[in-house]
């Protein structure tokens, strides 16, 4: 009786806080249904002006196959190409660094974490200026790896963190083992290491990704058209007049750049959550 | 197949402490040999060196009369039991007992690969689990994947890093015996690092008794047991430990707290000139004078016990002595090194079970000095040890080592025989 008090009692106060994460999303979703019309008009929504009482998808073919097509769709493509890049490279750059502290003992060893720390402490917006500047000199203003290379540097530290902590629970006799059994210091890491790393590299990866999709500052100052990712596009949408505003068609975007990461979410939950605490808990 | 030779191999670690100090040891082709001493006193490290996963830091490591300092663990061709067994969670049993023989390239077929590994299997009863993974294992079966790695690789020798110390009391026992059998059975050069002296005692061929890097003694364990070579041998060796008791020198008399002994001969001059020694005393070298037991020569004294243990087969009784204050330190030490409590002094006397002797009781006891150990407090020498006799336990130790491997080795030629034959007339 006890534990079934206790699991109700977490569910009733899991209520709340499910609204509260809730209710914006659903609210976009819902404005991204009304048409222009009921955007204006309290009597065609239902709930207070919540949901709109006809579904309507012009503002999805709008962002598709309508006039903000040549905004959305190559924006779409950009975060997809920009983010997954980005994410490659820091996570491969990340395990080897990661495997080195945790590993091996080198003079500024604790100089790379902490370094690593205080860049991603340091607040986004101050770099942002200066690497305008830098970028128009070197010509990689407005283009791909102009953004991919701020991305690298924004999850590589969250990325080194996560991943050396991963590593250091891996016990090294589990090497040494491999070692004495005829591998070399290559096959070691490649048969025994990686695999038992894979979860948290797989954590690391989604995190990252989601810190370069999510990211405005860097795409809506360092690209114009060409390389502009879907946070930065939505901010250029304009309505059919410059008295409409392209509200109900931001909303739609935000809904499709939404949904793959709650896929990502929904799928690796468990892995994700076990590669969070699998650093605290001995397993 | 192999042998094994340490020369004046010392390791010293970044602060200059020499944690392995000039250990020189011979380990012959198919012998067991074991490392024990209590923590901290190298014997991992040592181990650890001749597999390669610690660097040498002077001194020369020669398998088969090769010299292998600088080669890679890989290279040298030596299997290793971990002491937390080192399974790779992601692999099943047969994939972990399969892993070297994969790391060998293009040397195994798929199906040679099967073969071994089944027939390790089959050695280690790992049949049925071969398809589940580590995690899912108990400890015994764990430790028996783990030596089944070692057995499938082939390898010149197989070295444990104190394999039994996670498993439970009954366990120990049985793994203690199933790594003797195939020991036996495969005659593979092994050194063994513990710091349990009963598996030292019943594994080993012979034993190397370590403190604090430096080698002590290395001897069969009934050398060790009955001619130790120094004080801190003759405390290690035996369960329950041999009891030191503190004696003045008085002319051809040592005085121990509990009785007095005359001394004749060779001894009496070795003591000459000392004011006191340190005289050792098997617990079961002494006897319960009432039960009539008949020893010539014989010292009776009287003591009073303080607490009994009975178990059945034997019983231990415990006697408080005073400590003699000038040998004080001494003893303290030589408890501090042999990882003991300093509790209080005391002596252990094993009984036979028949005794009536219970707390309290003031007891007739008679110990034959012929069985006693004398040392020297300041170095700690045993002025007790006949060389002739431990040279000679020696011999009769490695012939009977040799005869033991041919017997196995011969059972074994017997067995494969019998195998081959129904399968050759099918």
């Amino acid at each position: 009786m006890e534990t079934n008090k206790t699991k109700w009692g977490l569910a009733g106060a899991s209520v709340p806080i499910m609204l509260w994460t809730l209710i914006p999303i659903v609210w976009i979703v819902a404005t991204s249904l009304k048409s222009t019309t009921a955007l204006a008009d309290q009597q065609q929504n239902v709930f207070g002006n919540f949901w709109p009482k006809s579904i309507s998808w012009d503002n999805y073919s709008l962002i598709f196959t309508g006039g903000a097509k040549d905004l959305f769709v190559p924006a779409l493509w950009h975060s997809i190409v920009v983010c997954l890049v980005a994410t490659l490279i820091s996570v491969v750059l990340a395990t080897f660094c990661a495997y080195a502290i945790a590993r091996l003992d080198f003079p500024g060893k604790k100089a790379i974490l902490i370094t690593a720390l205080t860049v991603s402490f340091f607040p986004v917006i101050a770099m942002v200026t200066p690497l305008f500047n830098l970028w128009r000199i070197l010509h990689l203003f407005d283009t791909l790896p102009g953004l991919i290379i701020p991305y690298i540097t924004l999850t590589l530290p969250l990325s080194i963190w996560i991943l050396s902590a991963f590593f250091q629970q891996i016990p090294w006799e589990m090497e040494q083992a491999a070692q004495v059994d005829g591998a070399s210091s290559w096959q070691a890491f490649v048969k025994v290491v990686a695999p038992l790393a894979a979860p948290g590299v797989f954590t690391t990866a989604i995190i990252a990704f989601f810190t370069a999709w999510n990211d405005f500052v860097f795409s809506s100052n360092l690209t114009a058209a060409r390389a502009q990712t879907v946070p930065a596009a939505l901010n250029s949408f304009t309505g059919a007049s410059q008295f409409t505003q392209p509200t109900g068609a931001i909303c739609a975007a935000a809904v499709v750049v939404t949904i793959p990461v709650v896929i990502l979410v929904l799928l690796f939950q468990r892995r994700i959550v076990a590669g969070l605490t699998s650093g605290a808990v001995k397993g | 197949m192999s042998s094994i030779e340490l020369k004046n191999i010392v390791k010293k670690y970044g602060d200059g402490f020499p944690a392995v100090n000039d250990v020189s040891l011979n380990i012959a082709d198919g012998e067991f040999m074991i490392l024990v001493g209590p923590s901290g006193c190298g014997k991992s490290t040592l181990l650890r060196m001749v597999v390669g996963l610690e660097d040498i830091t002077s001194g020369e490591l020669d398998i088969n009369g090769k010299r292998v300092n600088d080669l890679a663990p890989r290279d040298r061709n030596l299997a290793m039991v971990f002491q937390n067994y080192a399974l790779y969670p992601h692999l099943t049993v047969f994939e972990n007992i399969a892993f070297p023989l994969r790391l060998a390239k293009g040397k195994h077929s798929d199906n040679e690969i099967k073969e071994k590994v089944n027939t390790a299997a089959d050695m280690l009863e790992l049949r049925e689990h071969l398809e589940r993974k580590p995690a899912n294992l108990s400890g015994g079966q764990r430790q028996r994947v783990a030596m089944g790695r070692a057995i499938v690789r082939e390898a010149d020798a197989f070295l444990f890093d104190e394999p039994l110390s996670n498993l439970d009391a009954k366990l120990r026992g049985q793994m203690r015996t199933e790594i003797a059998r195939m020991q036996r059975r495969l005659g593979v050069t092994t050194l063994y690092v513990t710091h349990d002296q009963t598996e030292a005692m019943t594994l080993g061929d012979r034993v190397a008794v370590l403190k604090k890097g430096i080698l002590q003694q290395c001897a069969s364990p009934r050398e060790l047991y009955e001619q130790p070579i120094n004080l801190f041998v003759a405390g290690f060796i035996g369960s329950p430990p041999m009891n030191f008791l503190p004696a003045r020198v008085e002319g051809n008399t040592l005085k121990m707290p509990i009785a007095d002994v005359e001394l004749t001969g060779e001894l009496a001059e070795k003591v000459k000139g000392k004011n006191a020694v340190i005289v050792g005393l098997r617990p079961e070298h002494i006897k319960d004078a009432s039960l009539g037991d008949n020893i010539s020569h014989g010292v009776p004294f009287k003591a009073v016990v303080d607490v009994t243990e009975w178990l059945g087969n034997e019983q231990y009784a415990y006697i408080p002595f005073d400590s003699d204050p000038s040998l004080q330190g001494t003893l303290e030490e030589l408890d501090r090194d042999l990882d003991g409590e300093g509790m209080r002094t005391q002596m252990v006397v094993n009984l036979d079970s028949r005794s009536r002797v219970r707390e309290g009781q003031e007891a007739d006891l008679v110990f034959d000095p012929s069985f006693m150990h004398v040392f020297d407090p300041e170095s700690g020498d045993c002025l007790t040890r006949d060389d002739d006799r431990a040279a000679e336990i020696a011999r009769d130790n490695e012939e009977q080592r040799k005869a033991a491997l041919e017997r196995a080795k011969s059972r074994e030629s017997n067995a494969a025989s019998q195998s081959a034959e129904p399968r050759q007339a099918s």
